[in-house]
């Protein structure tokens, strides 16, 4: 029966056109990610063009930056760096997320309490103060810490809301059937509790994917991002540094920024299509 | 007052067409009576009630009109019914103890709604007074919050808000369903009472649950799948019923007094059509023991005996043999 | 066969949980086997809670519920599973008891999982079908399907199909055909009665008098957690002795004859549980000489079978 499932799952969401066209635009800029930088002959921050900022042209196809740096070369490595901290980041703050989640929204009682309390202790601490406290002490940041301390900072809202989900959930009916079926609390979590929250722990995922992207950006565009590596974020920032905007440098900002928002816009998209491929009574319409 | 529908259908518009909800009911509810319209989930009595005071989509109005008083309802434009509504025909919706508003306390709320149709509210108020009396609610009702009333509180706060501008015609749509026992006759009861100190003039009385309406109403209207089935006095409904629809479904109740070990009831096997795409003619047809080759015509809705109103082929056959 | 002593659930509300609600009070009563046993009440009487205790889903606060002698509370473990293939339930709401988003067909495949692990699929797919001819369903019509392509009645004999593919002893049929249409009520009924007849003992929850008299040979009365009036059903019915049982008698739409007229006292908004007779805010012939609103009154015999919790039937 299980592999019967599996492929209604997929029969479904190949033909979800919300899905399609949000995994189309993802699924481009992460091979651009994963090929580009195949294609560039220029490390990002090599000063290439002597004649400095230029617009787009056939040799260097995203212009080149104040100093003379390929736009292009930046703007896929950055991309790589993007959904890594995306991934990384993202992930790390659901997985925490969900374990404080699922553990306070299905046992409740004391364990709840405690848990409560982690969670709006994480959430109260100011992340800008703590960070610029670790970047006065790190003085070479890679993107790992990067991706570390946001899945560290970003988890509270995941688990508040997963949390939510659970409670609710625990109360139906199928649950207590389930426990009169005498099954595990952690097998009931995860086969009837959280197949039912599917579409709701991808989202939760897409948030903090795009959140941790975002979150990155901010702190790349405010100078706390890594300082060994380049990224969207640290190319806006530069841009705006260098004057991008008042020169009319487009070519340096724009790709980035767009970047970003087609990456996030088309990860909502996504959701939901997905929640229409996991709720049968959403399909029949 | 008296009300007369004539040939109302309804239809609802749906993604996947058009779900046949209301077929050509015809009948009428004279000055006074308490008019009881039962039948099973999916009949369409909650249509019937709601096409006569609210008909919005996904309704669609196909064809038939409303008669109020001898004048024409225009229930297919919701702007022209708002003098009539509260003030003409009124409603008690199903749920409508979920529907008051949390924020507001319960005399707020009244005296919102007396000042939009234009009443004095303090004029009004010892005739307030009068009516929670009746309702068995105390007077610190109107200082309170919805929450802090019980199940049956709140509903009868809704029957007292739905009646306070004496409507001719009062519809209660499943107004017991959620009450318990006790609640439900005081609730019940309450409805007459308000039909015999004039408050309405007639009711309708939507439920599912035909012991009740043997206590209260007048005559008991039968749905079944978008037809009317039966319409006749209470006692002969349940006592005398002519449908073969009624007749098994008053078979089917189990009553005090009735024990499995000495009397097996059966219930009618099989399932109500699907509505997107119903059976032609009679659509009891398929569950029906009785059902021939006439059937697959719609049958009328017409008098067999004084009073007494059915939708059944072999009925009229009866009645012309006899 | 099912004995509960004692039984109490208190639950702590309010801020910092200061208050108490007793949603079970002290209940006792027995169900033998191939015994049909109604629990009459209406909401906030505590049946729900007494069914789930019954089922483990709740612990008790204090008392004792034995199934053939032992105490389930120390269950544990493969014990606990024993237990659990023995005693099942069914509950109000057919479309909530199912998983929405898988088929319906897989609450027999979690019991196989659970219980018949090592059973071959032919031999699994024989029993089931079997099961579901028992409880009146065609197993090409229903199996394969998800919960909202079947009706509700189809749903419910799917739960009690369930159950007899443990072959239990009993079952706790909470309020399961209140949300079902008229004409397929009966026959769910016809099927919990034709059960009885294998050795089946039920527990049937709800709050509809007529049904609790069609269906079983025992009735317990419940009000606000205790206990009002217990014995043989066509007792109670026929002379119901306790003021809150009279009351009930007294409102049920009958088929037959209409409503007298008589004074009863609704509910007010739920008061908290002083000392007395938990009926005593609505009871029209409340005593205080007796003690109605001092102490709980206990449950006497005051004819064979035939169970009253009232001072002014006995028992000072």
């Amino acid at each position: 029966m299980k592999p019967k499932k599996k492929n209604e799952f997929l029969y479904f969401a190949l033909r979800n056109r919300k899905l399609r066209i949000g995994l189309a635009i993802i699924l481009f800029f992460l091979l651009l990610a994963l090929f580009g930088p195949l294609l560039i002959h220029n490390a990002p921050f090599d000063y290439v063009n002597p004649m400095g900022a230029e617009p787009p042209s056939s040799q260097y196809w995203f212009g080149t930056t104040f100093f003379g740096q390929d736009v292009f070369a930046q703007f896929v490595l950055g991309l790589r760096a993007t959904f890594l901290v995306g991934a990384i980041g993202g992930g790390l703050g659901t997985l925490i997320g969900i374990l404080i989640g699922f553990t306070a929204g299905y046992r409740g009682g004391i364990v709840d309490e405690l848990l409560n309390m982690l969670t709006n202790i994480v959430l109260v601490i100011p992340t800008l103060a703590v960070l610029l406290i670790i970047a006065a002490y790190l003085q070479v940041r890679s993107i790992l810490t990067e991706c570390l301390f946001i899945g560290l900072t970003a988890w509270p809202w995941a688990a508040r809301a997963i949390r939510a989900q659970t409670f609710s959930l625990r109360a139906r009916e199928f649950v207590d059937l389930a426990r009169m079926s005498g099954m595990k609390p952690t097998r009931i979590i995860f086969t009837e509790i959280a197949p039912n929250m599917m579409s709701y722990l991808v989202m939760t995922f897409i948030l903090q994917f795009g959140g941790a992207i975002l979150n990155a950006a901010t702190l790349d565009f405010i100078g706390l991002g890594p300082t060994n590596a380049i990224s969207l974020g640290l190319m806006m920032q530069y841009a705006v540094l260098w004057g991008a905007l008042l020169l009319g440098m487009w070519w340096w900002f724009i790709p980035p920024g767009l970047a970003i928002t087609a990456i996030v816009g088309a990860l909502y998209v996504m959701n939901v299509g997905l929640d229409e491929v996991f709720n049968p009574k959403l399909r029949e319409m | 007052m008296s009300l007369q529908v004539e040939n109302l259908t309804v239809y609802y518009q749906t993604l996947r067409g058009e779900v046949r909800a209301l077929e050509e009911a015809t009948f009428g509810v004279a000055d006074g009576e308490i008019m009881g319209l039962a039948g099973e989930s999916g009949c369409g009595k909650s249509t019937l009630a709601n096409s006569l005071i609210r008909l919005s989509l996904p309704m669609k109005l196909i064809k038939g009109r409303v008669l109020l008083d001898g004048e024409e309802l225009p229930i297919a434009d919701m702007e022209r019914m708002n003098p009539f509504r509260f003030e003409r025909i009124s409603i008690i919706p199903q749920y409508a103890m979920n529907a008051l508003n949390p924020t507001r306390k319960i005399g707020k709320m009244i005296a919102e709604l007396l000042r939009s149709r234009q009443v004095d509210g303090a004029g009004f108020l010892p005739e307030l007074k009068r009516r929670l009396d009746l309702v068995e609610l105390s007077h610190e009702v109107l200082d309170m919050y919805p929450i802090e009333l019980s199940g049956g509180m709140k509903q009868r706060v809704v029957m007292l808000i739905s009646t306070l501008l004496n409507p001719s015609l009062l519809l209660a749509d499943e107004i017991t369903s959620a009450l318990d026992v006790s609640s439900q006759k005081a609730v019940a009861e309450m409805l007459v009472s308000f039909r015999d100190r004039e408050f309405v003039r007639s009711l309708i009385v939507i439920t599912h649950d035909i012991s009740i309406l043997y206590q209260i109403a007048d005559s008991i209207l039968i749905m079944y799948a978008g037809q009317l089935a039966e319409k006749a006095p209470t006692e002969a409904i349940v006592h005398a019923p002519r449908h073969p629809y009624t007749r098994l479904l008053i078979s089917s109740l189990p009553q005090v007094g009735v024990k499995y070990a000495e009397k097996r009831l059966t219930g009618i096997p099989g399932t109500p059509p699907m509505l997107l795409d119903p059976p032609a003619g009679c659509r009891f047809r398929e569950r029906c023991p009785l059902a021939f080759e006439k059937c697959l015509q719609v049958p009328p809705f017409i008098q067999v005996d004084p009073g007494h109103f059915v939708a059944c082929w072999k009925e009229f056959e009866t009645d012309a043999q006899a | 066969m099912l004995k509960l002593e004692a039984v109490s659930k208190i639950y702590r509300i309010g801020t910092f949980g200061g208050k108490e609600l007793h949603a079970v009070s002290n209940v006792s009563f027995e169900v033998e086997d191939g015994e049909v046993v109604s629990l009459i009440g209406e909401s906030g009487s505590g049946k729900s809670t007494i069914g789930k205790l019954i089922l483990r889903l709740l612990s008790a606060s204090s008392g004792m519920i034995t199934f053939d002698g032992v105490d389930i509370s120390t269950l544990q473990g493969p014990v606990l599973k024993e237990y659990r293939r023995r005693v099942q339930g069914v509950f109000q709401d057919p479309f909530s008891s199912y998983n929405p988003i898988f088929k319906a067909d897989r609450i027999f495949r979690i019991i196989k999982q659970e219980f018949f692990p090592e059973m071959k699929r032919g031999e699994w797919q024989e029993r089931l079908e079997g099961a579901l001819r028992a409880v009146g369903l065609n197993p090409d019509q229903v199996l394969d399907k998800f919960p909202h392509q079947l009706s509700g009645g189809q749903l419910q004999r799917f739960l009690i199909a369930r159950a007899l593919l443990l072959n239990i002893q009993f079952l706790v049929a909470d309020e399961i055909i209140s949300m079902l249409d008229a004409s397929t009520r009966i026959d769910v009924l016809n099927l919990l009665a034709d059960l009885k007849s294998r050795g089946l003992s039920v527990l049937f929850i709800t709050h509809d008098l007529s049904l609790g008299y069609y269906i079983s040979e025992r009735a317990v009365i419940l009000y606000r957690g205790c206990v009002a009036e217990m014995g043989a059903t066509e007792k109670i019915y026929a002379r119901p002795l306790h003021p809150y049982t009279q009351m009930l008698m007294a409102s049920v739409p009958r088929l037959d004859e209409k409503w007298k007229v008589v004074e009863t006292r609704l509910k007010a908004q739920e008061s908290e549980l002083r000392g007395g007779c938990v009926y005593y805010d609505r009871c029209p012939v409340a005593d205080r000489a007796l003690g109605c609103d001092t102490f709980r009154p206990p449950l006497v015999e005051a004819e064979q079978n035939h169970f009253v919790a009232c001072f002014r039937c006995g028992g000072a």
